[in-house]
């Protein structure tokens, strides 16, 4: 190329460029800013505090617990997510046996492939609404209606789902799956079948059953693909604010009694609720910090020789 | 990619194309300037959470002042009014500002919303808040974080003019007496807060009616009750378990009643002793459990929100709720047309120090007037407005509702049965009032109490162990040096 297109280049790749560092780069770093201040959010006045935010960051204990349902999401939702699309999408392309002639689906798969894509199509805010009339506390609840006309609960003593601390976390995460099997489902299945049909048939002329074929060659070839699910889900479990926040207890959610509190569920409290804006930001920043450690963790651990086919 | 090939792919005419290349290339780079400079600027004003606060005054919107005109306003001007569209709507704002444009010729920006935060906190940051504000609902702005960011204009001026109604009274003095308190923040008023709210116990007059019952004067006839409720498949007590503010309004009232004024205070101040060592805190708080242990509430209620709890109460599965005197408006729509809903005072518990009239009274849905509005005296004149007869009486007709100024309905106004018993309620209480005022200073601590008497609810944990909690609650708010500069006496 020449001199002058350099120049043209640039020019184009400059707006984007600039874009990205107004609208993303630098807002985190006012949050960096503003995190070393007691900023309480509503005018332009306050004063430099360091590092005390941060301090008082690690010792505020639902802060901390609140990381640590993060990091309950990101071991659980990713795993059981991932697992069920891979078995889903492979019953549904690979799966199939019994009719002569080489691979395919089990029966109906065409329709189940659609019937598994309906809840993506639901944004958040639905989901939480339909999940509230799941979970909800009395008789009207779906399971508990269920379970009671199963004559498993008594009409006196539903199980109150969203308000125990043992189940809430698990009620959340069942959201969280049910919404993202569908798609998990149909990205996997556009890899599979992308992966020769030759193969497979190899496999079975060796005699290869479906365990066998799905860990020897459909898995390896589809690492790519579960790499980019698992790094985008990571992402979705460091965040879980709209869930949480709308179905859980108390302003801002986190009930009951912060057994479902998450990072930012904390930090829109403190944030909006108690006018503790600087000491929000400072967990802005941490969970910025958290977020890019797991995917840069998860990208490395995921890593493999690619296999090209 | 007009340059590019231009100048490569079309040697055979060089002459022309050079020339037209170059011009080309010249927009292309006079783009690319201009996108260099004007992207940066535009959002960096509009990007940028602080962006630079203008004190740009009220002096263009000041006129003339008056025996009529107290605050000089100034016909012609704007005013910015934002309204919390919620239970009670937005319409009554609206009569408001059609009334104000045809006295005063200023027309108004009318914004009825429910996400307060999401469109005000920024234009406070930016320096450019609207007029007047109905700061209100649960994306409200809490005042004591808006107060000592210095965004709130001290009212004084405002009660302290002449009445509409009747110039030669202070506005001040035609309120209901307590009803600013609410709005205080340190010694100054800073929020009006503009509707008068009876809390307490509600129920079904047609329910009471059917299983011979009377309205129960005492805890242990209150349990009775709930016992006969229970033996009939009705829950006793509904609350509205995922907001656990409301079952905190039958804790706390009870605490008042039976420790009296002082007990309210030892908590609102702070006290050492509010919780942990009150044998009223501890009393109040152990008859709630009793209704816990004993099975009264009505099934899953710990878990529903208020409308979904409200609305299984309005189907009688359960015979009381707590709630304030929003609940009628609130629930217009799922009451039935012969519930014949009725308002009581918390029952009184053994050696009360206040008589069973007495209930938590006091204003609520606070008005405030940003200290950087653009358009000072017309806001003035507006709030002076809202208290005079005509606008209270508007406000009651199209929300439903009373107001803090005292008479202030005209008689012709028919009230709902609901409503109507709270006035009635509160006409009985006379001076037996009380009124917390730790929601409104200490957002913290309130969440912390709220938060153990879910558990408690849910019998997570004892009578003793909420006791704990919410002193450990009063306690840390204690350490805040902020805390120090509220007190009530």
């Amino acid at each position: 190329m020449r001199k002058g297109q350099y120049r043209f280049v640039a020019g184009f790749l400059f707006i984007p460029v600039a874009l990205y560092l107004i609208f993303v780069i630098w807002p985190y770093l006012q949050t960096f800013g503003y995190s070393l201040t007691d900023w309480k959010g509503q005018s332009q006045t306050f004063s430099f505090v360091g590092l005390d935010n941060y301090t008082a960051l690690f010792q505020d204990d639902i802060f901390l617990k609140a990381i640590w349902h993060n990091i309950l999401f990101l071991l659980f939702i990713p795993v059981i997510t991932i697992l069920l699309a891979l078995f889903f999408a492979f019953m549904l392309n690979a799966g199939g046996r019994g009719r002569a002639g080489g691979v395919s689906g089990v029966a109906g798969s065409g329709f189940y492939k659609i019937v598994y894509f309906f809840p993506q199509v639901l944004s958040l805010a639905i989901l939480a609404v339909l999940f509230g009339a799941v979970y909800r506390s009395d008789s009207g609840g779906m399971l508990n209606g269920f379970l009671m006309k199963l004559g498993l609960v008594e009409e006196s003593s539903p199980v109150e789902w969203l308000n125990e601390p043992n189940f809430v976390l698990w009620a959340l995460i069942a959201v969280v799956v049910w919404h993202g099997v569908g798609f998990y489902l149909v990205l996997f299945s556009a890899a599979m079948q992308a992966i020769p049909r030759d193969i497979y048939e190899a496999a079975l002329i060796d005699g290869a059953g479906r365990a066998h074929t799905f860990f020897r060659i459909t898995l390896p070839l589809l690492w790519d693909s579960v790499q980019t699910a698992w790094v985008y889900l990571g992402i979705a479990a460091m965040d879980m604010f709209i869930l949480v926040s709308t179905m859980t207890a108390g302003e801002y959610g986190g009930g009951p009694d912060h057994h479902s509190e998450v990072m930012a569920t904390v930090m829109m409290r403190n944030f909006l609720l108690y006018g503790r804006s600087g000491y929000a930001c400072a967990m802005g920043v941490v969970m910025l910090l958290l977020t890019l450690i797991v995917s840069v963790v998860m990208l490395r651990a995921t890593r493999r020789e690619r296999i090209e086919f | 990619m007009g340059s590019t090939t231009a100048e490569n792919n079309e040697p055979e005419a060089p002459d022309t194309t050079t020339a037209e290349g170059v011009g080309r290339r010249d927009l292309i780079k006079r783009s690319a300037a201009l996108g260099l400079i004007t992207v940066p600027t535009m959002s960096f004003l509009s990007a940028c959470a602080s962006g630079g606060g203008d004190d740009d005054s009220s002096e263009d919107a000041q006129g003339e002042t008056s025996k009529s005109n107290p605050f000089g306003v100034k016909k012609g001007s704007k005013l910015d009014v934002v309204i919390f569209k919620g239970g009670y709507g937005d319409a009554y704002a609206k009569a408001w500002e059609a009334a104000f444009q045809e006295k005063w010729g200023v027309t108004s920006t009318h914004t009825g919303t429910q996400e307060i935060t999401g469109k005000l906190q920024p234009r406070f940051n930016a320096g450019n808040p609207p007029d007047i504000v109905d700061d209100s609902g649960a994306q409200q702005i809490p005042i004591d974080v808006l107060y000592k960011n210095g965004q709130l204009l001290d009212l004084a001026a405002v009660l302290d003019a002449p009445s509409i109604d009747d110039p030669a009274k202070k506005v001040r003095d035609t309120l209901i007496p307590g009803t600013l308190d609410a709005g205080m923040q340190e010694d100054k008023v800073v929020a009006l807060n503009y509707i008068y709210t009876v809390w307490g116990l509600w129920y079904s007059g047609k329910l009471f009616k059917e299983n011979g019952w009377q309205e129960p004067k005492t805890w242990a006839d209150f349990l009775t009750i709930c016992k006969e409720a229970k033996a009939k498949g009705i829950g006793g007590l509904a609350h509205q378990g995922k907001y656990p503010y409301y079952i905190n309004v039958a804790i706390m009232d009870l605490i008042a009643k039976t420790g009296g004024l002082e007990a309210m205070k030892a908590i609102d101040n702070l006290d050492p002793k509010a919780f942990v060592g009150s044998d009223a805190a501890k009393a109040g708080v152990e008859a709630i459990y009793e209704v816990v242990e004993k099975g009264y509430l009505m099934p899953g209620t710990n878990g529903l929100t208020h409308t979904e709890s409200q609305t299984r109460w309005n189907q009688y599965k359960a015979v009381f709720i707590t709630s304030g005197s929003w609940l009628e408006n609130e629930q217009l729509k799922q009451t039935p047309a012969d519930f014949d809903m009725k308002f009581m005072p918390m029952p009184l518990l053994p050696d009360s120090a206040m008589p069973f009239e007495a209930i938590r009274a006091g204003s609520g849905e606070p008005f405030i007037i940003p200290s950087k509005a653009k358009n000072l005296p017309a806001a003035k004149e507006f709030m002076r407005m809202m208290l005079s007869k005509e606008w209270s009486t508007l406000f009651a007709k199209e929300a439903n509702s009373l107001t803090i100024l005292k008479d202030g309905v005209d008689p012709g106004v028919r009230l709902r049965p609901g409503t109507q018993s709270t006035v009635e309620a509160s006409k009985a209480a006379g001076d037996n009032t009380f009124r917390y005022l730790y929601t409104e200073w200490y957002s913290e601590m309130d969440t912390a109490i709220q938060n153990a008497s879910n558990e408690l609810m849910a019998k997570r944990i004892q009578p003793a162990e909420w006791l704990k909690r919410a002193q450990a609650a009063v306690d840390k708010q204690a350490k805040d040096p902020d805390s120090k500069k509220n007190h009530r006496d």
